[in-house]
């Protein structure tokens, strides 16, 4: 396969440049007389207009299988992925039973070989069944073949097991995720603690909630000298440890979604539950703080806490309500209208790199280039075309997403997993 | 009578203008004739039937729209959350669209959930009429703490209001500062500060937490019973000291205007936020509260039942 005319973003390579790429057997590789059955594999595609990058990786979804098969399955996620133009997806823990053993994990990835058509690697519990007491056997589920630990959507909150957590992980060379929520200070708190929760009434969530545990991150990286990567990061706050943290070195990373920058804590205000999530929308101020933090690379990963929940599971009272919403078909788009046309922080790519070539160093992947021999995984992007979010329209099973309606531009067009095109506009 | 009533539901008094606020208090006062009649009793809603769903336990409130439904004509039943579906768990939804389906015209909701009223309102044809969610808005209760401050002191606007007490778990607070604030009234919280939070002044209160200083200087002192059987314990540390630093004593009423209403939504915790003898002196309006409850209630049904039929 050949595609031809394309402006190609290829980050870890630094190339930015029209031309070609070539596709063979699955592979990248480097030009025309290399495809190997010519006859067969040379369909063509024209890509006037549109940018070629690397096959994009969210590296945080829950595709709810096993356990929840009403809300998404792995077949249904994979498909939104494809259809937001990720070929990679890295699925958390918190199914049931919790992916906190290795037959878990091994069920995970034969189910994604028999029915994703996007690349699936799954990430294993740091504790036994996310109960943050005891450590998960991360030994096995290393062996096992997860690409980081993490207990998201629950924290640890005994600084001692995450601190040997991340100790023993160290060990199998696996990174640690975490999301960042000091339950004392949180309690039972559904929305931004401000002016909002005051009016509502609602019981507020913090920002010092995610700020404590980021902290306790910071220290716990360096004391362990082990790569620790705060999970969607809302706060100002946040920014500020984060930035001085990787300024002296410290193995911490943190990660945006993008409803944390389309959105504030004002649009609860008709109690509307698909603005309820965890972390939840913050103010303006931090939005502010977190657009800074992606320019000045304090942030390093775009990723959509892709979240599914049942139509009957959200219409209900706002404090009864899951947190959490959908966001592999919108997260492309809001990025791209908002990072880098709106409010010009990034150029487009700079935004590949960060769905590329970050989580893919992070998670120490073979993923995220164009290099010739690399798994021909690959995008298509039309940064320019304006669309309208139609969730009724979702490859996903759930409709839980605020963004129904928006306006954007740009989105991507073609999705090619080792070579074969898994989705199209 | 200038102003035209055209909602279906009573949810909050954020969303109330000063005028829609002051026609509802002007209906009231057509009502509360009705309740010194030896015939306590007007054909306003015959036919109507109205739903009290208290999904939390509520006696005094209940009762009162019940009251004000009897004396409207409406057909009355009342749900509670313990002999309702919700307890066998089917969801806020579908419960109320089984009331709905047997044809009820007006809800009253206590929740406690902040917002199960919006919740409900806009998916059900019936009037829903907000008695109490969470701790958003309880706005029949300052509907009646404004009216009973308009039939004593014949205006708001002007007014100095000291509301005193856990105002952060509050939704009587609440509404009582969007519609006093709306019309005119001067408004000082006053309580312990972790139930006082610095962030009400962006509602455009002041907030103080030296209750001395601000007895001699307001007209109206609304006080809020200390919910203690809520309350996380990190709040205060007892009610012993809450006495001590916020309890309207003898001592403490002494620096009060002799004019100064004392009013309480009840139920008294007499000798926590207010003492017995002051709860029954002179100053306290806490049972015209009450009595005018019922007017205002009327009012609100009239009108809101009123519309769900046109």
């Amino acid at each position: 396969m050949i595609i031809r005319n394309a402006r190609v973003i290829d980050p870890a390579n630094k190339r930015d440049e029209v031309g070609d790429v070539y596709i063979s057997d699955g592979k990248i590789v480097a030009s025309k007389s290399e495809i190997r059955n010519p006859k067969s594999e040379i369909g063509e595609i024209n890509a006037k207009g549109l940018i070629v990058a690397p096959g994009l990786i969210d590296m945080h979804v829950h595709l709810r299988e096993p356990g929840f098969s009403h809300k998404e399955t792995i077949e249904s996620g994979a498909g939104a992925a494809a259809a937001g133009g990720f070929t990679t997806v890295v699925c958390m823990p918190n199914t049931s039973p919790a992916a906190d053993n290795p037959s878990t994990i091994a069920w995970i990835r034969d189910r994604a070989a028999a029915v994703a058509c996007v690349n699936v690697l799954p990430t294993g519990a740091i504790s036994k069944n996310l109960a943050g007491e005891e450590l998960a056997p991360i030994g096995s589920l290393a062996q096992a073949g997860v690409v980081a630990i993490t207990d998201d959507g629950h924290c640890v909150q005994n600084h001692e097991v995450m601190r040997r957590a991340v100790e023993y992980a160290r060990m199998v060379d696996l990174p640690v995720f975490d999301h960042c929520q000091e339950y004392n200070l949180v309690g039972n708190g559904v929305i931004h603690e401000a002016y909002w929760s005051t009016l509502l009434g609602l019981p507020g969530w913090p920002a010092a909630g995610e700020e404590a545990m980021v902290m306790r991150n910071i220290l716990l990286a360096e004391l362990c000298d082990h790569h620790i990567h705060c999970q969607h990061l809302t706060t100002a706050g946040s920014v500020r440890l984060i930035r001085e943290a990787r300024a002296r070195g410290v193995k911490i990373s943190g990660e945006v979604c993008p409803h944390h920058i389309a959105l504030t804590d004002e649009a609860i205000q008709n109690f509307d539950t698909n603005c309820k999530m965890n972390p939840p929308l913050r103010t303006q101020a931090d939005v502010n703080a977190l657009l800074e933090g992606i320019a000045d690379r304090t942030l390093s990963i775009l990723c959509s806490d892709h979240a599914p929940h049942a139509d009957f599971e959200k219409e209900v009272e706002f404090d009864a309500a899951p947190f959490g919403i959908i966001g592999l078909e919108t997260e492309l788009g809001l990025f791209l209208d908002l990072l880098v046309h709106k409010h010009r922080k990034i150029d487009i790519a700079r935004l590949i790199e960060m769905y590329t070539v970050e989580p893919a160093r992070l998670l120490k992947i073979d993923a995220g280039t164009l290099s010739t021999g690399a798994p021909a995984d690959v995008t298509l992007i039309d940064p320019k075309l304006e669309w309208t979010v139609r969730v009724d329209q979702f490859q996903s099973a759930s409709r839980n997403s605020p963004f129904d309606g928006w306006k954007l531009k740009g989105r991507a067009v073609r999705t090619i997993v080792s070579g074969k095109t898994v989705w199209k506009l | 009578m200038t102003t035209r009533w055209t909602r279906k539901d009573l949810l909050g008094l954020r969303e109330l203008s000063a005028d829609q606020i002051n026609f509802v208090l002007e209906t009231a006062d057509a009502f509360k004739e009705v309740g010194t009649r030896q015939i306590k009793k007007v054909p306003a809603l015959r036919g109507k039937t109205l739903v009290n769903f208290f999904v939390e336990p509520s006696t005094r409130t209940r009762t009162s729209f019940e009251l004000a439904a009897f004396r409207l004509s409406a057909d009355v039943i009342n749900i509670s959350a313990s002999d309702s579906s919700l307890t066998k768990g089917e969801t806020l939804k579908d419960t109320a669209r089984n009331l709905e389906a047997l044809h009820a015209d007006i809800l009253v909701l206590r929740h406690g959930s902040a917002g199960a009223p919006q919740f409900l309102a806009s998916r059900l044809k019936a009037s829903v009429i907000n008695a109490g969610d969470g701790a958003h808005e309880h706005p029949t209760q300052a509907l009646l703490d404004l009216y009973t401050i308009r039939e004593r002191r014949g205006k708001i606007d002007g007014l100095h209001v000291a509301i005193i007490g856990d105002i952060l778990f509050s939704r009587v607070a609440r509404s009582n500062i969007f519609g006093l604030l709306k019309l005119g009234a001067r408004v000082t919280l006053v309580g312990p500060s972790t139930l006082v939070p610095r962030e009400f002044e962006k509602l455009g209160v002041e907030i103080s937490y030296k209750i001395d200083d601000v007895l001699p200087k307001v007209d109206v002192v609304n006080l809020l019973r200390i919910q203690h059987e809520r309350q996380r314990r990190e709040y205060f540390p007892g009610l012993g000291e809450y006495t001590r630093l916020f309890g309207l004593t003898k001592e403490r009423a002494k620096l009060l205007k002799p004019d100064c209403l004392i009013m309480h939504p009840g139920p008294i915790n007499r000798g926590v936020e207010i003492d017995s003898d002051v709860a029954d002196g002179v100053q306290s309006v806490i049972l015209d509260q009450v009595t005018n409850g019922l007017a205002v209630r009327m009012a609100v049904l009239f009108l809101c039942g009123g519309i769900s039929t046109e």
